[in-house]
């Protein structure tokens, strides 16, 4: 195990831990307040077009938001039992857990892709390029518009979530974190948290309200 | 830089590629500064290119379509990468962990990703150059911006999006070093009035920077894949647009004059020797402007045919707005009054800055009512009363705090009488330039025209002499500043006997700034 020591302008380790911990923090705001802007417009177009968005709703396969709902709130567990393990000096276990919740994230994105692809082949692209003919609505490629917009948005950050998760696991592995020092899983986790959270919403908005 | 001012942040390495990883918070700033000098540089040439295009009536030298190039590069450049970054980057960076007794920022690394995000950003929009180019305004609106046959637009809004990121990352950077690295005994009650600017500065960074970034990005998307949420076409709306884009454009004002309101309190109270008026009084106008800001967005869309109630509700708010500013404003006044006035260049700025915000604050309540705001919309007066209050507010604040700071930053004074000729260029042709624009508004004549009718071309010449000694004036004071720099004679640690804690460590500062560690005992500015 080795010792790290803080950096020049912090006091000590904590001190250090706390800053970054707030760091994060702020950066999660950030990041709420972005999907907030795309949850704002959503709603106002709900409710401008509620038939439009109830018939885009009915091309979505709720067993398979559910499945990818369960499928992210497990990873948010495993994630909480890899920050868990790193605290506890156990290094396997917390390799194990890191490198379970990079599984699910990929699952996630597989389960992500035979959604993309169904749309694709029935031509519900988003804007300019939808193709679907027997559209009821006239404009039911804004409902796609949005399902795009939203979901890959979410998608990227699992991305970006599954190589900062990566990151912090090839570190573990290194036996870099004990009780002293594990701030990167700690701010890892955040992220990740926030990203399951996001879909939390986004499951409800897309798949089952309509 | 010779040996005379012994070791410090500048001679502690040497070559550029220390400078380009350096991790130093001052470093960062001087590399700010230059990046920032560069691209106002370039917003100042592109000002000159439209005030001669302008300074007779009829088509001189360009055809509108370029004219409306040079028009939205002259805004998008001196908003996304001088203004935003301008004081908050350039003086936060250097002064921050100076003035709280704090070594560096809470995240180095962070800080110097910011620069190279910035130089990304404007890279990505300069290359729009070497395209069609952009003719939107800085506004973007949609949906001409979507429609638009100019291809550069994807490039400048790219670019502004990774300029937001760059901005993001420095007020999640400040807040930290705030609430984490203060000197022990610095309670928030103590802090210097710049910390609090940039606080209240930072908290607009990172509560309405997403905003625009994303709605940057939805333009993106509308561009190459019609995704119509701003489009008629598929039911979206232009004017959702409008609403996103000002919520942050409109807080991004107060994001640039705050910073420049905390310099201001530093120097007008470090030039009058005294205790600053009513300090708790500044801290919380500061909070207040800031969260207000939040809530005026509307007054850009009088016009734009939101309702008549969000009409009346916005025009309230604005006005509200004026409350805090004013307090300010009387605070200085108030610090002034029988204190031992010292009458060096970076008071004349703030004093200039007094006086030119005072102008832009109060021609904001002309806008911000109404009825008269359906006269005055989209015309000249508009153009003069936000550059009375930016140009005024922001570039005078920035002078103010170059030339208080520089013998700090560098350990050399600037030469008194050419920094007060430069300001006198200044502050003449920069009223010179813009006041007759509140006229010319007043009479009639819309802003972003390429072209005008002859009885206007009178004060339309008068403001092109202006902002050609104005743009003389700015030559000027880098010329000083740099001189300066070079061969200027050694300031000494404390040239102004200031009070706050930057001026406590050796000009200039040594690599970790302090050479013990700082405690503080009482208020930031203890004159007695």
């Amino acid at each position: 195990m080795t010792m790290r020591k803080h950096a020049h302008h912090f006091k000590d380790g904590d001190h250090e831990f706390s800053a970054s911990k707030m760091g994060v923090w702020l950066f999660l705001c950030t990041e709420i307040v972005m999907f907030g802007v795309l949850f704002v417009a959503y709603f106002l177009y709900h409710n401008q077009y509620p038939e439009t968005f109830a018939e885009g709703a009915k091309f979505l396969d709720w067993r398979l938001g559910a499945l990818n709902t369960v499928v992210l709130l497990f990873s948010s567990f495993t994630m909480a039992l890899g920050i868990h393990f790193c605290q506890k000096n156990d290094s396997k276990k917390a390799v194990l857990n890191l490198a379970l919740t990079l599984i699910l994230g990929a699952v996630f994105m597989i389960v992500k892709y035979y959604e993309y692809s169904h749309k694709f082949h029935l031509g519900l692209y988003p804007g300019k390029f939808f193709s679907y003919e027997a559209a009821e609505s006239v404009n039911l490629a804004m409902y796609f518009s949005f399902y795009f917009l939203m979901t890959g948005l979410h998608g990227l950050h699992i991305l970006i979530g599954m190589g900062v998760i990566t990151w912090v696991l090839i570190r573990a592995r290194r036996g870099e974190f004990n009780s002293k020092y594990y701030t990167p899983v700690e701010g890892v986790g955040l992220f990740w948290h926030v990203i399951d959270l996001i879909w939390i919403y986004l499951f409800p908005l897309l798949y089952l309200v309509g | 830089m010779s040996d005379l001012l012994g070791k410090n942040y500048i001679n502690c390495e040497k070559g550029l590629w220390s400078w380009l990883t350096t991790l130093d918070h001052k470093r960062i700033g001087i590399m700010y500064l230059i990046a920032i000098v560069f691209f106002a540089f370039l917003g100042a040439v592109f000002s000159l290119i439209l005030r001669y295009e302008l300074f007779s009536a009829g088509k001189d030298f360009l055809t509108a379509l370029q004219y409306n190039k040079v028009m939205t590069y002259h805004g998008a450049i001196m908003t996304f990468m001088v203004l935003v970054p301008g004081i908050p980057a350039v003086l936060g960076n250097i002064l921050l962990p100076l003035q709280i007794g704090a070594k560096d920022v809470a995240f180095p690394r962070l800080n110097l990703l910011s620069w190279y995000l910035l130089i990304l950003g404007a890279a990505i929009a300069i290359i729009s150059l070497f395209t069609t180019g952009v003719d939107t305004g800085w506004t973007f609106y949609a949906p001409y911006s979507t429609g638009s046959a100019q291809s550069g637009t994807i490039f400048v809004v790219l670019g502004a999006f990774v300029m937001g990121l760059a901005s993001i990352l420095t007020g999640l950077n400040f807040i930290a070093t705030i609430h984490q690295l203060r000197a022990k005994g610095m309670t928030f009650m103590r802090m210097p009035l710049f910390v609090w600017g940039l606080y209240a500065t930072s908290i607009i960074q990172i509560v309405a920077t997403p905003v625009v970034g994303i709605t940057l990005l939805l333009l993106v998307a509308e561009r190459v894949l019609g995704v119509g949420v701003f489009d008629p076409k598929l039911g979206g709306d232009p004017i959702l647009f409008q609403h996103f884009f000002w919520f942050y454009s409109h807080p991004v004002v107060y994001l640039m004059v705050l910073p420049g309101m905390g310099v201001i309190s530093e120097v007008v109270t470090a030039f009058s020797k005294k205790v600053i008026f009513g300090y708790k009084a500044i801290v919380y106008a500061s909070v207040a402007i800031a969260g207000v800001g939040f809530l005026v967005w509307g007054h850009h869309m009088f016009v734009s045919g939101q309702s008549d109630w969000a009409g009346v509700l916005f025009s309230f708010i604005t006005m509200f707005v004026g409350i805090p500013t004013a307090v300010k404003i009387f605070n200085w006044m108030t610090t002034l009054y029988k204190g031992s006035i010292e009458f060096r260049t970076p008071l004349l700025f703030a004093l200039g800055f007094l006086f030119v915000f005072a102008i832009g604050g109060l021609t904001g309540l002309f806008l911000a009512t109404l009825s008269t705001d359906m006269h005055f919309h989209d015309t000249y007066f508009v153009v003069a009363h936000f550059h009375y209050t930016m140009v005024g507010g922001a570039v005078m604040a920035v002078f103010a705090g170059l030339f208080y700071w520089w013998p700090k930053i560098c350990g050399r004074m600037y030469n008194e009488l050419q920094g007060q000729i430069g300001f006198a260029f200044v502050f003449i042709g920069f009223n010179v330039t813009f006041f007759p624009q509140f006229i010319l508004g007043a009479m009639g004549m819309p802003r972003r025209y390429f072209d005008y009718l002859p009885e206007f071309e009178h004060l339309h010449a008068v403001s092109t002499v202006g902002s050609t000694i104005v743009n003389t004036g700015m030559v000027i004071l880098f010329v000083v500043l740099y001189r300066a720099w070079k061969y200027g004679e050694i300031a000494g640690d404390n040239p102004w006997n200031a009070t706050t804690l930057e001026w406590q460590t050796t000009s200039p500062p040594p690599h970790e700034n302090f050479t013990k560690e700082m405690k503080v005992t009482g208020g930031p500015y203890d004159y007695a």
